[in-house]
């Protein structure tokens, strides 16, 4: 362990500067002890979290004449609490009240470039960088104040917006900017305040965004109304290779409020004034519209055969061969899923207005600068003409379809010059056309020896690429469907540790023997790019699935059997607070229909460690599953907003078992059938657990990690887990619906 | 021209009377509460209340709705001054992305204006048409139970307590307002482990 | 002189009441079978517990077995009748609240003459007119599947029943009018298919204790099999010769209709009708088809779709008509089909047959799958209608779509409907 992180500091030794906490996060999972060894060895060149994308400390925080505070990220407001964790990361280290910061999320004009916000890399990279910009901007305002109170700095201490030296000295920040004083390079090192001291952060803060949306005020990009806005729809083709083959539209001009009709290949809009006009002339142009199509879908009965049979890239991820004990007993399983949809309750919407050459976009994608950087290369304009602009809009949990509605929205306003388009997605289009998350087969293999550990393990999981995001004009629908189309980019593997597929399908466990293989699969006959937690999900389900099948037959309760296998003791400790939070080992031996599971990953083996108990009920003559109680237990680092961790991952659970009892994306050999909530049910009120509750391992001072994606895989293995032991049978095919449970349990 | 009562106001609307109230009520009055979120009558963001009874504004055309008192989440309570719907969904930070709440908001307004005293069950039930993707489900049903509280008024029982929101002691004050932030020590409860290292 | 006689008849007619009594009394008293230990599960066949799944499928015994929010067969359900309420009881072999200790004599009785283990007469609510049919293997198929089901202590709640109602013993009377007993008898007039199907449809399937008209005493008339019922505030159509539907139904459209819940041209099934076309799907197709075949045979050829109106019968109706073209038109004239589309209206005998019942409950109160389940979900208007708007939607549906003669005593019908409304 890091022995500077365990010295109990006191406040005033941080401020003489003896006892600087080092801390550095970056990705690496060691790379925080590695940048204290660079920083006593003189200084690391990396710059902490994100700040290395601008090293200007006035690129993160400013502070006003009035000493007001804002901060600037890259990243968005997903609904995931981001917006408010970083108000807390800036309020803590710069020493402001809480209400005096405000934040300005991703604007091409006015923020830095943090790519995307995905990956549960907020907190790591930006609230790491905010936190030390922060923490910076503070050590400067101090020596400025020392300068001026011609007084040592260490004299002095930074508090709610001022700094307060002996005698009553006390400068506000206000009195202390002035032009250029932040316009410093950031350093790699700060001064972090102890944890032990902390006013807001690792505190449960309301969220800043909450009021405003239970009381009908302008939150999200569906709200916005620009003077002399246009309402506009566009009619998407009833599968993916049609081509438009006759179109008249005189009619369809003549309806009452229609401003234009757009046509540019297989791309069809239609603009009105008033909204309702607009969907009724969406609605007779797509009567208008002839296709012709092509069936090129798999056959879905055969999906995963299908997947199977293509060709491959294949890539060894893990390969070691340590000694291990004899074999005694060989399991083998296949594990399935179908696609996935990210079925966002509101369906994505944009408002775009061309003026003075430069085409503005309000948009809720997850990466302005992507996003800008495709849109801006469809429509044959200079980046700098295009400004995207964040506005919230309903969970997206990955690449939905927020970037083609804002790059429709362009397409459009770009045939309206100066006249605001507001471009809203119909529910059929946010279904039918939504990147999903891929199908994916995984094998496992492994044997136990006689004492029933594992001693070699053979895993392989088959998927296309987690991202087809912007990028490249040609991941953008429109830019696919116009008459001067742009190719579907290349598909690429996101490399580990990160992995895409493979994320996440190295188990943590420790295993003598062990090859993982990653087929990367090139071919997309459906429209995939990334769902929150990416192939995390599937692996873990398999992975966990699969130990708990090795548990059985080595003869082990399921947790004792992780545990003898899990030498990490932050991995551990969650397994433990899991189990002990549900009583595991009081646990009732299954029957009538009650089964118990468990499960636990570490989310890329690098972010937050998440294990999760449930106890459910399996409807015999049904096959019907009620989840009744869940435990989750998790350990996300330092905790910026405890509420918020306990937020995402309650979240996170329920998607989950939404997607792993009732989802799957629905198609013929032509279309995607699946193209509402009749088609695609998920889970309503009647299917909630009785209770669930999360028990949170604090970790002061240690590196953020992020915690977003990490209850989905546990969650999803967790109710396979619980199946199985209510039921006696083993179903590897997600969705466990009723049909799937009946069928394996029979009469 | 069509005249709606809509949060205690009458309105005079040009709008064809075939249009869904939905995009009147975004569009011709800038009420943003309510949502579009399918169009088809699946998901319930868009329920507002007609005379009390939950109502899918989506489906609603206007001209069925002359005389009738239409309430939004706007008609419960303003950002000032926050009617006990909107301060339980509040104190229980019962929202991910927020999206689906107004309609769960009129939904459960509509039940407890009908049945004050509904049970954990009944709430279940009666929420079942509205869909919440984020997984919000469980902050959902305990800020129901404490505005069922709050409406009831002061010397009622405070339903935070409630066993599926005992997770941690934290939970009980954290849905309390920032007011106790700068005073709190960071006093972790038990349940919050600082292992030895 | 007169006394004499009078007294002396009054004497007789009291010996011959006497008889009467005391024959009846005989011929109501059952015995009680002797209760045995609850079976092992084990001892039960797997081919019979299969096929006893099947006919439970069949025969939709969950449905009625099962209390709202209840265990699966553990009764508890209220069946409204005219006389009173009756509790569905626990068919779990559960020893103490259940059938646990019943032999499988005492359960073949039950299915065949509608008398329990004990002896007490069985209430007809429990349709044994037409269980009656079940032949001795598949009743021992079915004792073997409700034997091996999961037992479930729940205790069935008292019947509501007024005196004298509440004395099972009159129920021996009910049978003497009109109970025949089985089993299925096989009709030489006609195939194997049709003898399977209506076997099947008139025994466990008890189609009739919804689509046949009943008398004062509850009890089917006969003589109009199949010609229309009543049941749980919905209407049963007639599936016989007098069928209202647009289209006839052949065995063809039947099946698809049966084991699908859905047909393009006929519409979908709703009320109590859903859970009898979901449980069809466990059962085999040649099942399904066999009663699609003789339900066909019964309701015989058409030759044109019933009664068109002509134009000039079609009253105006501005107000119907602006309701349809903004609340309906957009799914029911779309262009998705079905399942998940909305049906033509002129095609569905909501429209077309002789109530109003099922068109107001569906407006009232929408289509909701159960959850999980891809199925049409239709929002309900009840909301959003006055008890004006829906009776001139109804009208304009009925007359302008359906091109029918308008219905009588649609207020009535909508304020019945309301009144059963949960939300």
């Amino acid at each position: 362990m890091n022995k500077v992180l365990s010295r109990r500091i006191s406040r005033r030794a941080v401020l003489r500067g003896t006892g600087a906490l080092v801390l550095s996060f970056s990705l690496a999972p060691r790379a925080w002890s590695q940048a204290a060894e660079g920083a006593a060895a003189g200084g690391s060149s990396k710059l902490p979290g994100s700040l290395g994308k601008n090293p200007s400390l006035d690129a993160w925080i400013r502070v006003d004449a009035n000493g007001r505070v804002t901060a600037f990220t890259g990243k968005v407001e997903l609904g995931q609490g981001i917006k408010t964790a970083l108000l807390q990361v800036v309020a803590e280290e710069l020493e402001v009240p809480f209400d005096q910061v405000s934040l300005v999320t991703a604007d091409t004009s006015r923020t830095i470039d943090e790519g995307y916000t995905a990956g549960s890399h907020s907190v790591q990279d930006s609230g790491t960088a905010l936190r030390n910009a922060a923490a910076q901007v503070r050590e400067i305002l101090i020596a400025e104040a020392a300068r001026r109170l011609k007084m040592p700095g260490d004299k002095l201490h930074a508090d709610a917006g001022a700094v307060i030296g002996p005698n009553e000295a006390r400068i506000t920040y206000a009195e202390l900017v002035s032009t250029n004083l932040l316009h410093v390079e950031a350093q790699p090192v700060s001064r972090l305040k102890d944890p032990g001291f902390f006013k807001v952060m690792d505190k449960p803060v309301q969220r800043v965004d909450i009021p405003a949306k239970v009381t009908g005020a302008a939150a999200y990009v569906q709200d916005m109304r620009l003077p002399g806005m246009l309402h506009a729809r566009v009619v998407r083709p009833p599968s993916y290779r049609a081509k438009l083959l006759q179109l008249d539209v005189s009619n369809i001009e003549k309806m009452t409020g229609v401003v234009q009709v757009i046509r540019d290949g297989n791309f069809l809009a239609v603009v009105a004034y008033r909204e309702f006009q607009s969907i009724k002339a969406m609605q007779a142009l797509s009567r208008a519209a002839k296709w012709q199509e092509q069936a090129a879908l798999p056959q879905p009965a055969r999906l995963h055969e299908y997947l199977l049979g293509l060709p491959t890239q294949d890539q060894v991820i893990l390969d070691k061969h340590d000694p291990a004990g004899q074999a005694a007993k060989t399991l083998e399983a296949t594990y399935t899923r179908p696609y996935i949809s990210h079925g966002s309750v509101g369906p994505s919407c944009a408002v775009a207005h061309l003026t003075e050459g430069v085409m503005t976009i309000w948009t809720h994608t997850q990466g302005v600068y992507p996003d800008r950087q495709a849109i801006a290369e469809m429509l044959g304009l200079p980046k700098e003409k295009v400004r995207c602009i964040h506005v919230e809009g309903s969970g997206c949990y990955g690449h939905n379809g927020a970037d083609d509605a804002a790059a429709d929205a362009a397409v459009i306003a770009n045939a309206l010059p100066d006249r605001p388009v507001r471009l809203q997605w119909m529910r059929e289009q946010e279904h039918g056309w939504e990147p999903y998350g891929p199908a994916m087969v995984a094998k496992a293999r492994a044997s136990l020896d006689s004492a029933g550990r594992i001693v070699d393990w053979d895993y392989g999981v088959w998927s296309n690429t987690h991202s087809m995001r912007p990028g490249p004009a040609g991941s953008l629908l429109a830019a696919q469907h116009m008459e001067k189309s742009f190719p579907v980019p290349e598909p690429r593997p996101i490399p580990q540790p990160e992995g895409g597929g493979d994320r996440n399908a190295i188990p943590l466990y420790t295993l003598p023997s062990a090859r993982v293989t990653s087929h990367f699969l090139r071919d997309m006959p459906v429209r995939i790019s990334a769902l929150r937690s990416l192939g995390g999900q599937m692996n873990v389900f398999a992975i966990e699935s699969f130990m708990d099948e090795l548990a059985l037959a080595a003869g082990s309760d399921p947790v004792a059997f992780r545990l003898s296998h899990l030498d990490d003791p932050r991995a551990r400790d969650v397994v433990a607070a899991a189990a002990d939070e549900f009583h595991w080992s009081a646990r009732p031996a299954p029957a009538g229909g009650h089964g118990y599971g468990f499960a636990f990953a570490r989310y890329k083996n690098l972010a937050a460690y998440c294990a999760v108990a449930m106890q459910v009920r399996v409807d015999h003559e049904t096959g019907r599953t009620r989840v009744l109680r869940v435990t989750a237990a998790v350990d996300t680092g330092q905790v910026i907003n405890p509420d918020g961790v306990r937020n995402q991952i309650e979240g996170a659970i329920l998607q989950s078992l939404s997607w792993s009892l009732f989802e799957s994306v629905s198609f013929d050999t032509t279309r995607i059938t699946s193209v509402d909530w009749a088609t695609y049910p998920i889970l309503r009120f009647g299917s909630v657990p009785e209770t669930l509750t999360v028990r949170i391992i604090d970790r002061p001072g240690t590196p953020f990690l992020g915690c977003g994606e990490a209850g989905q895989g546990p969650a999803s293995a967790a109710l396979a887990n619980a199946v199985a032991n209510a039921t006696g049978k083993r179903v590897r095919d997600l969705p466990l619906n009723a049909v799937r449970v009946k069928a394996i349990i029979g009469v | 021209m069509i005249e709606l009562k809509v949060n205690g106001k009458s309105h005079n609307l040009s709008a064809d009377p075939d249009t869904p109230l939905l995009y009147v009520l975004r569009n011709d009055l800038q009420l943003n509460a309510a949502k579009f979120g399918c169009g088809l009558g699946q998901c319930g963001s868009c329920t507002v209340l007609v005379d009390g009874a939950p109502t899918l504004s989506c489906v609603t055309p206007i001209m069925l709705l002359e005389g009738r008192q239409i309430t939004t989440v706007e008609g419960l309570g303003t950002p000032e001054d926050p009617g006990p719907m909107q301060r339980a969904f509040i104190e229980e930070q019962s929202a991910q992305c927020g999206y689906c709440i107004p309609g769960m908001m009129m939904r459960a307004q509509a039940l407890l204006q009908r049945n004050p005293r509904a049970t954990d069950a009944e709430i279940r039930a009666f929420l079942e048409p509205n869909l919440c993707r984020c997984g919000t489900h469980m902050r959902i049903l305990r800020a129901v139970k404490r505005a069922a509280s709050l409406m009831a008024g002061p010397g009622s029982t405070p339903s935070t307590q409630t066993p599926s929101a005992a997770s941690t002691q934290i939970d009980a004050s954290d849905a309390d307002s920032d007011a106790q932030l700068d005073r709190r020590r960071p006093v972790h409860s038990e349940k919050r482990e600082r292992p030895e290292r | 002189m007169k006394t004499f006689v009078t007294r002396h008849l009054v004497i007789r007619l009291l010996w011959i009441l006497g008889v009467l009594v005391v024959g009846f009394m005989v011929y109501a008293w059952r015995s009680s079978i002797p209760p045995i230990e609850s079976p092992a599960a084990d001892s039960f066949d797997t081919g019979s517990v299969q096929r006893g799944a099947q006919l439970a499928a069949l025969g939709d015994c969950a449905t009625c077995h099962t209390a709202p929010g209840g265990e699966t067969f553990a009764g508890g359900r209220p069946v409204v009748t005219p006389f009173g309420t009756i509790y569905s009881t626990n068919i779990t072999p559960d020893p103490g609240t259940g059938i646990g200790h019943w032999s499988q004599a005492a359960f073949q009785r039950a299915m065949r003459e509608g008398v329990d283990r004990e002896g007490d007469h069985l209430y007809p609510a429990f349709p044994y007119d037409h269980f009656t049919l079940v032949n001795d293997t598949d009743s021992a198929a079915l004792y073997a599947f409700v034997m091996t089901r999961q037992p479930v202590q729940a205790r069935t709640p008292e019947n509501h029943l007024p005196f004298p109602l509440n004395m099972r013993l009159l129920v021996a009377g009910w049978k003497l009018l009109f109970f025949k007993k089985g089993p299925y008898e096989q009709d030489a007039e006609h195939d194997a298919e049709w003898n399977s199907g209506a076997y099947l449809a008139n025994g466990i399937g008890h189609c009739g204790a919804c689509h046949t008209p009943r008398n004062s005493f509850g009890a089917e008339i006969v003589a109009q099999h199949f010609g229309g019922g009543e049941a749980e505030g919905w209407h049963a159509y007639a599936i016989n010769a007098d069928s209202k539907s647009f289209e006839t139904w052949n065995a063809e459209d039947l099946h698809m209709f049966l084991s699908k819940g859905w047909h393009d041209r006929h519409g979908d099934a709703h009320g109590p009708m859903a859970p009898v076309s979901q449980n069809l799907a466990a059962v085999p197709d040649a099942d399904v088809k066999a009663i699609a075949s003789y339900v066909a045979s019964v309701m015989g050829k058409r030759d044109q779709p019933s009664g068109k109106s002509t134009a000039s019968d079609t009253p105006s109706n501005d107000t119907g008509a602006a309701i349809y073209a903004v609340s309906c038109a957009s799914c029911h004239d779309g262009t998705r089909p079905l399942p998940f589309g909305g049906v033509k209206l002129m095609l569905s005998t909501a429209v077309t047959g002789e109530s109003a019942t099922n068109l107001i409950n569906v407006v009232l109160d929408g289509l909701h799958p159960p959850e999980g389940t891809a199925g049409a979900i239709m929002p309900g208007f009840s909301s959003t209608l006055t008890d004006g708007q829906l009776e001139s939607l109804v009208a304009y549906v009925r007359s302008n779509l359906g091109a029918q003669p308008p219905w009588t005593g649609v207020e009535t019908s909508v304020r019945e409907a309301r009144s059963r409304e949960r939300d």
